[in-house]
């Protein structure tokens, strides 16, 4: 046996060589001969009928592939959730930049001219713009009542709670929308004709997604259809659903030309057409006894789906089931319904919802604690959920969690408590002068990986391994690698495995026509989940290798080289699958929203440090702590890398994002004035790890990649009052916010 | 159209050019040079940086008409002919690159800033590269690249 371990060592990313020396080719980097531009031309209204399209201008029109609704060869929607999204607005727009016509032409400067040239007269409707007039059902733009989906949470008797409770606090929380603003936009090429079918190369994070999509917009069987993941330039959610669209557009136009067809967007494009974090609005109201034990919290949960379904069911699942965060409490309820609006479909985005119900949570409990007279430390652990307590959905904790020693950690590891003492004393000196004032606070909370309830059973993930002539050992997984470590953490796990060398794994490129469905690259379930499979099938070859009588139980890496010669010398070929099987005792009730709604959570605690100057209203980011219990940490450098840019995510969803809305159309659609976070922005984000290996993870690994985008807002914003007194209850808080709430 | 000669990465390169045509595009395009990256096509996010006469530049904001006569060195031309440039060899031990996009445009950042400033402080590090975005990395991993870069 090979004698070193993969697992927990910081392998260097497998695909970086590539990356560093600019030869990783994502898919603007693609060319093929005679492959035509393409483009899409879109809503300029929020709501209303097509009721003309001209074609205007000295264009030479007839030189152009023009594809609407009409050319659709099967059905026109977006095979996801719901039918409900068309791929071409046939007769009625339901949002802004809506895409209503494609355009094809060689030259991509002439086809930008084209674009502008078209002119589609809407006859407009009414249309809504915010949830609260969604609600309000000001205009029915969605169903019969504009609601997309709802859940109920029902546990113990919230009613009965309140006559008994000492405290009763409420308050309402607000998140706005974030853009996911990958450095790549998003794009495809398509070359697709009756003989061959249809192939798509993109940037994606879920090729199977994008394949079901194109298996019903063109009414071909499922091997008719193939898509391939090229290099992938950051996701971060946005690239979960959107890519059907863009990878259907293209392959429209190459159906139509038969030539191969790429849309690449700008970034103005990108910005103001794809999908971006829903905004929520959360109401808690929450009884506490005298003791500082919570009685019972009801918690109305609204996020803004826009215009269409998409994946807003599953986004309002997991911000629901995070609602009311790591606590024990007898009686919850939970109510939650995603609705409709006329802007651009909001859609998956790091955390998926968990940040924006964590937000309200965390800033709630604060909120609560004073009110109790508590400390928000104290408050907390009065709280805190034990082993053997149940959540919100009634599920039983049967994992070791600590939350108590965790926090305790976090809190010396940032000297929480002098610091507290002396920002008080060195702020009060400050009074009436203008100055920096600073505060420190914390959110502590927990992410659940992998589907949500019985998610994981219905997808029944597939990875296969097949070990070549030369004795090396190729990992076939749908699984994408977008930045976050796919290639690499695959590699470790197959190679801890087999007892072979990091070197002696390869991992095929996802592309439908060669790997099985592992199901899409999301909720941090591919390194739990998938990762567990990749080490059950390539468990298989060792299996069948040692069945064979060709490798002996005790083996070295040149052994096992010679024994994969020996077995397809014999047999052709060695290759095995894996199933996803569902650990023992998780039982999840899709009706009432009760049980096992994960299989495992990650659970952590975050502490920032804030400045605010009275001068600018500039609120910053000093120092950051993320102590996290993830299970096993695989790769510490490639997990820390997950945590700190998650962090500096979660910093621009606090302080700097904020998407301005006109119409409903983004109308900062450029980063000149969308601000995401620099390396001038950026505080020490100083990561810890508590180890706890998880059972049914590969190797103890537990998911990580969206807790990180959960704790940071409310730890800020905490921090933030901790610093001016003043209690902020919506982000992104930007500077003319804290304007206005001086001023008040 | 217009001729313009440039020297790319050490080699003499002659082109007919549109004079407004942007430098990225004719690096990507006509010379195949597709380790450019662009990001946001506004100068704002430093995924199209080379360096142009030993200055960084985004090459989405320089027309190409100005360049005859400029050398240009791109990603391609920053590892030697055997071994990575120590930028490089760190960013892939200590996790400066994760999807990759921003990479080619941040180590060239790096190395020119290594070049101006061999022993950076980390404000120094910092400010030198305000210019290039990352969205995956938070940073961390970058400063800390440069500073193993640099201690080798």
């Amino acid at each position: 046996m090979a004698n070193t371990h993969p697992i927990g060592k910081s392998f260097p990313r497998k695909e970086g060589r590539k990356k560093v020396t600019g030869q990783a080719l994502y898919v603007d980097d693609l060319s093929f001969p005679e492959m035509l531009h393409g483009t899409t031309v879109r809503s300029p209204a929020a709501r209303g009928r097509i009721k003309n399209i001209s074609f205007e201008g000295d264009i030479p029109w007839d030189e152009f592939i023009i594809v609407t609704a009409k050319d659709i060869p099967g059905a026109n929607y977006v095979a996801l959730i719901l039918t409900d999204q068309p791929f071409l607005a046939a007769d009625f727009v339901n949002h802004p930049e809506e895409p209503v016509l494609l355009l094809a032409h060689r030259d991509k400067y002439l086809l930008e001219e084209a674009r502008r040239n078209v002119a589609i007269e809407i006859e407009a409707q009414p249309a809504i713009f915010s949830l609260e007039d969604s609600l309000a059902k000001k205009e029915i733009i969605w169903g019969e009542d504009n609601v997309f989906k709802k859940f109920l949470v029902d546990k113990g008797n919230v009613d009965d709670a309140w006559s008994q409770a000492d405290f009763i606090v409420e308050g309402e929380y607000e998140t706005g929308a974030q853009e996911q603003l990958y450095i790549e936009n998003n794009g495809a090429i398509a070359i697709a004709n009756p003989n061959e079918g249809v192939t798509v190369w993109g940037s994606m994070q879920c090729p199977y997604y994008v394949h079901k999509a194109l298996v019903k917009l063109f009414g071909l069987p499922e091997e008719k259809i193939r898509i391939i993941q090229t290099e992938t330039g950051g996701g971060f959610g946005g690239k979960e659903e959107y890519p059907s669209l863009i990878a259907g557009h293209a392959a429209l136009l190459a159906w139509k030309s038969g030539k191969p067809v790429k849309i690449i967007y700008d970034r103005a494009e990108d910005m103001v057409a794809t999908t971006k974090r829903h905004p929520s609005r959360t109401r808690h109201k929450t009884a506490v006894k005298k003791d500082g034990k919570l009685l019972a919290m009801e918690i109305d949960f609204v996020i803004d789906g826009g215009a269409y379904c998409t994946l807003s069911p599953v986004v309002l699942s997991r911000g629901t089931i995070h609602a009311a965060g790591p606590y024990f409490c007898p009686n919850v309820r939970i109510h939650s319904r995603a609705v409709a609006t006329n802007v651009p479909p909001h859609g998956a985005f790091r955390g998926f919802g968990a940040p924006q119900s964590i937000f309200a949570q965390e800033r709630h409990m604060d909120k609560v604690a004073h009110a109790v007279g508590l400390s928000p430390e104290e408050f907390r652990r009065r709280n805190f959920i034990h082993e053997g307590q149940t959540t919100a959905t009634s599920q039983v904790i049967r994992e070791r969690v600590d939350m108590d020693q965790l926090l305790t950690r976090a809190l010396q590891l940032c000297e929480y408590h002098s610091k507290r003492e002396q920002f008080a004393r060195e702020n009060a000196a400050h009074n009436g002068r203008f100055a920096k004032k600073r505060g420190i606070g914390f959110a502590t909370f927990m992410h659940g990986a992998g589907f949500t309830g019985s998610g994981e059973v219905f997808l029944q993930s597939v990875v296969s391994a097949e070990a070549t002539a030369e004795g090396k050992v190729r990992v076939l997984a749908a699984s994408t690698e977008i930045g976050q470590g796919t290639n690499t953490i695959f590699s470790q796990i197959a190679a801890e495995t087999l007892g072979l060398d990091f070197d002696s794994i390869e991992i095929v490129q996802p592309d439908t026509g060669l790997v099985p469905n592992s199901g899409p690259t999301v909720a941090s379930r591919t390194s739990m989940v998938v990762g567990k499979l990749v080490e059950s099938a390539v468990m298989g070859l060792k299996q069948t290798l040692i069945g064979s009588g060709l490798l002996s139980p005790e083996y070295t890496e040149a052994d096992f080289r010679r024994a994969c010669a020996d077995y397809l010398a014999n047999f052709g070929s060695l290759k095995t699958s894996s199933t996803y099987q569902p650990p023992p005792n998780v039982h999840w009730d899709d009706e009432k929203y009760q049980g096992d709604a994960y299989g495992a959570y990650a659970w952590a605690v975050y502490v920032a440090e804030v400045s605010f100057d009275e001068l600018t209203y500039e609120a910053r980011v000093e120092d950051f702590v993320a102590l996290q219990e993830v299970g096993r940490v695989l790769n510490p450098v490639l997990a820390a890398g997950q945590i700190e840019g998650g962090v500096a995510q979660a910093i621009g969803f606090a302080l700097f994002e904020n998407v301005v809305w006109k119409d409903g159309r983004m109308a900062n659609n450029q980063m000149t004035n969308y601000i995401i976070p620099t390396p001038a922005d950026i505080p020490p984000i100083r990561v810890y790890f508590e180890e706890n290996p998880y059972a049914y993870g590969p190797g103890g690994a537990k998911g990580i990649g969206e807790l990180p985008m959960d704790g940071p807002a409310p730890a800020i914003l905490n921090a933030l009052e901790n610093a001016t007194g003043i209690s902020f209850t919506h982000v992104p808080l930007m500077p003319e916010r804290l304007i206005e709430a001086f001023i008040e | 159209m217009m001729n313009i000669e440039l020297k790319v990465n050490g080699e003499r390169r002659k082109l007919e050019v549109f004079p407004m045509a942007r430098l990225l595009d004719v690096l990507r395009e006509q010379l195949q040079l597709t380790g450019t990256k662009e990001g946001c096509g506004e100068g704002e996010c430093g995924a199209c940086t080379v360096i142009l006469d030993g200055r960084i530049v985004n090459s989405c904001l320089v027309p190409v008409a100005q360049l005859n006569g400029s050398e240009i060195m791109t990603i391609e031309g920053v590892a030697g002919q055997d071994q990575l440039h120590a930028v490089q060899q760190s960013f892939i031990e200590h996790g400066g690159a994760q999807c990759g996009i921003c990479t080619p445009g941040m180590v060239l950042a790096a190395v020119d800033l290594l070049q101006r400033n061999p022993q950076p402080t980390e404000d120094d590090i910092r400010t030198g590269l305000a210019g290039n975005l990352c969205r995956c990395t938070g940073y961390i991993k970058i400063f800390e690249s440069v500073v193993r870069a640099y201690q080798k």
